[in-house]
Parts: C-alpha cells; structure tokens; sequence
C-alpha cells in the first residue's frame, strides 16, 4: 500500500476498488509451508476445500498445490489430509 | 404552521423521529426508553412515517442493523440506555469509524449494580471515546428541536458521524411539558433526503469497516480524531440555521447569571434547570453565582467552556457518574485538564451529585457552591453521602 497521510484516507475508510486485497501478500505472514507428498495424495480435495485462504488449487494431474503468495502456513490443510500427505515444512530451514 | 401541544417528552422524542423521514428504526425497549419504542413502533402502524420498524432480539442487533442499513444509505434510528447502551459497546466505535449518521436517542440511566432503573450519566460515560456526537437535553422542547436537527447534523458531509441524544431517564423522558412542534413541511425543508457519501450496492462493489495494518491504523485514528473535533463547526452553523427558521437557540455552552460570577455551576443534562433555581437562590442571598450548561459534550466545547466561565474564581463541575480510581469524574477530569494551560485558571472542584435517581434539588446546588466558594484546591466529593 502507498503511503497516505490521514487527511487522504476516504471517509468511513472505505475501500473503493473492488478486489484490492489481493494486492496485499498474506504468505508473507508465514513460518511454516505446505509440502504435498503425490505418492501419498488420493485426489480427495480435502485441503482444497478446508484452505481458509483459498489458495489451494488442482492442477492438470488432480494434484494439488497452494498459492504461496497468499498461504500463511496456517497447517490446516496438512491437518485434516487424512492419508497423511501434506507435511509442514519450516521456511528458511 | 408550528403547533404547541402537551405531551410526555418520551413520545415528543418518538413524534420527532416520526417526523425525520427514517429509513430504518431497530430499537429494542428499555425502561425509560420504552415509551420512545412504543409510541414510535404506533407511528409506524398507524402509516405516519414510511419507516421499516425491525422488533429485534437485542441493542446488539439493534445497533448491527443500524449500521447496516445506514451502509446501504438509509436513515436508520434506534433508542436505548443503561444495559442495552452497554449491550451496543463494541458497535459503537465501528458506527462511528464508518461514518454512519444514524442517530440515538439515550434515556440517561445507571448501569448494573445495583440494578437501578432511574436516572444518572453512568451509561453514556464508558461510551464516552466512541466517536459519537453527543448532545444533551434538559427539558421537552430541546429534545424535540435537537433530535429534529441530529439528522442534519450526522448527515452534513463535512461530518458524517452519528449521534447521540442524551435524555435523562423519567427527570425528562417521562415529564409531560408543553412543545412546540414545527410543521412536517418545515422539517421537510430543514431536513432533505439522505444523499450519502457511499453505499453498499452491487452495482458498485466497495468495502466499508476493513482490516488495517499499522501502516495506515494511525493515520485512520487521526482521521477519526479530526473527524469528530471538527464536525463542531458544523453543529454550531446547523444550530445558527435552526435559530433562524424557528427562533430558538442552541449553544455548545448555555449560561445562565454568569456576569460577574465568582463561582459558576458546571452541569450536563436535566439537572440544568434546576441548577438555575439554585442560583436564584444563591443570587438572592448576595452570592455571585451561574450556571454553564455543557450541552455538547463530544466533541467537548473547549473554547466556549472557557468564554463561558470567564472571570470566575471557582467552578464546581457536577457529575452524575463515577468513574472508579481516579479522584474525579467523567465531566470534571475533562473540565480540569481543559484549563491546565490557562494562567489564571480557577479553583475546580467536583461534586457527585443525582447518582441513581437522587434527588436533586435547589437547596443541594445552594451548598455545593457555598462549599465551593471555601476550596483552595480541586476537590472530588460526594454530596450528602453518608
């Protein structure tokens, strides 16, 4: 975001452009990443579905993969990946 | 053609109201502020004013729907007090944070415990850093005049806040007073249609109350800071107008017998009024006494605090709520550190007085100043606590 001084923020602080927080990289927040094991992935879409994010998506071979401009390492998705397949690996390490 | 007629100050409210053309009431009722939902709510059914009246399960709702509907561009309304203020709290600063002009009408009663269903300042003080406008009334009329002007007020674009009318509980919502209402098709012309800034509409996407880093979370405090201390200017010149078109006026500071005043009554609300008898009184006695009403008390009138109180040697700030582990109350803390700068500041003290429905008469106002007069230094008591 550009700096504003307080006199320039809109009213209400409202945001007038639809969309706009897609500007802003939440996978900055994170420590820890999600690592997909394919040998161990069934194709259910359990991480897909359970993202609060939403930045988990399929690719052309039904594997999936997150956004890691937007995924803050939040490990719910290895959480509920019942066959075990997500691992959540330090960032950095 | 202004009509004069008798009525309890409660329904005078909900009349008032019926006549701003609201978009969307949301009030859930409370003693004393019942009768301001009921005699609305028979507005309502009775096809008076085109208003969709929403019978919600809480204040909680009551606010969230205000704040909504005010997001949408409508005029919304709602009334409350004591528990059901308390019960709003963490609405509030977002009412005023999003610039929602609705306004409020408060029955000034005390808060829990002791449940206490009468009169005092104690539930609009901890909404005190809301960032609502807050004005209060001391008799009928004024709550019709001000409630008829809170709209124009919350909705001026160099304001867009909302507001609270404070009306102390049964001292005023339940008088009967005679009022002069001015015609619908006055109000009509003082009050036009809503033309809000934004709104939520599919047609064009926004967002209103969103997530802030400390990046730009100050500069959106100081925003709202200078949002609600400037929006003073504007309350004065909407009063100057209203003094024009109908005749009464409205100040920040009201004083009564404050030429050469050497000790002046600093008071809030319903016991105004009889502040003034006291002073009678103590004018009758030889002692050189006023009052100085603060009927706006956020943003706080500074300036016409200190033009309002020139020359005295002693004020006596009266509060009608505690505020616990501090040796002073809501308006006298505020009073105190406005003057702190002065070089010839006067002698301020504090008196408690009309907690809970006590009582207030002339005579208590007669030996708070007689008290006063006697103060070296700023004193915090209770009157006629045992």
């Amino acid at each position: 975001m550009s700096e504003v001084n307080w006199w320039e923020i809109e009213p209400g602080n409202i945001v007038l452009e639809p969309g706009s927080t897609k500007e802003y990289h939440t996978g900055a927040w994170r420590s820890l990443r999600p690592i997909w094991d394919n040998s161990k992935c069934i194709k259910c879409g359990v991480c897909y579905v359970f993202c609060p994010e939403g930045c988990v998506s399929q690719d052309e071979d039904g594997y999936f993969t997150a956004d890691l401009d937007y995924c803050k390492g939040c490990g719910i998705c290895a959480n509920e990946c019942w066959p075990g397949a997500i691992e959540m690996v330090e960032e950095g390490g | 053609m202004s009509k004069r007629i008798g009525m309890e100050v409660a329904l005078a409210a909900a009349e008032a109201v019926g006549m701003c053309n609201v978009d969307v009431a949301a009030v859930y009722p409370i003693t004393p502020q019942s009768h301001i939902a009921e005699h609305l709510s028979d507005l309502v059914a009775d096809g008076k004013t085109d208003t969709e009246y929403v019978t919600v399960e809480s204040e909680h709702t009551s606010m969230s729907i205000c704040i909504g509907a005010s997001a949408t561009g409508a005029r919304a309304y709602t009334a409350t007090c004591s528990q059901g203020l308390m019960l709003m709290h963490e609405l509030l600063p977002i009412a005023s944070a999003m610039r929602c002009p609705i306004v409020m009408s408060v029955a000034n009663r005390p808060v829990n415990a002791p449940l206490n269903i009468l009169s005092d300042h104690s539930d609009i003080m901890p909404q005190r850093d809301a960032g609502w406008i807050v004005i209060f009334c001391e008799n009928g009329q004024e709550v019709v005049d001000l409630t008829l002007m809170a709209y124009r007020i919350a909705e001026d674009k160099d304001v867009m806040l909302p507001v609270v009318i404070g009306i102390d509980g049964f001292i005023l919502t339940h008088m009967v007073e005679p009022m002069v209402f001015p015609d619908q098709k006055e109000v009509d012309k003082f009050l036009p249609v809503y033309k809000p800034y934004a709104t939520l509409h599919p047609d064009k996407p926004l967002t209103m109350g969103a997530f802030a880093m400390p990046d730009v979370f100050p500069e959106m405090m100081k925003a709202k800071d200078m949002a609600l201390t400037n929006s003073k200017k504007t309350i004065i010149k909407i009063w100057d107008e209203w003094e024009k078109k109908f005749g009464r006026r409205y100040n920040p500071v009201e004083t009564y017998r404050t030429d050469g005043a050497e000790v002046i009554l600093v008071s809030m609300g319903s016991m105004s009024e009889t502040a003034e008898l006291g002073v009678d009184m103590l004018r009758d006695k030889g002692i050189a006494a006023g009052v100085a009403k603060i009927r706006l008390w956020r943003p706080f009138p500074i300036e016409e605090l200190k033009a309002a109180t020139k020359g005295a040697r002693v004020l006596a700030v009266l509060d009608r709520a505690i505020s616990p582990g501090i040796e002073g109350a809501p308006v006298y803390t505020d009073v105190k550190a406005a003057f702190y700068d002065e070089k010839d500041r006067p002698v301020i003290v504090n008196w408690l007085i009309g907690l809970g429905g006590e009582d207030v008469t002339g005579e208590d106002f007669v030996e708070i100043a007689e008290k006063a007069l006697k103060a070296k230094k700023g004193e915090h008591e209770f009157l006629g606590v045992r």
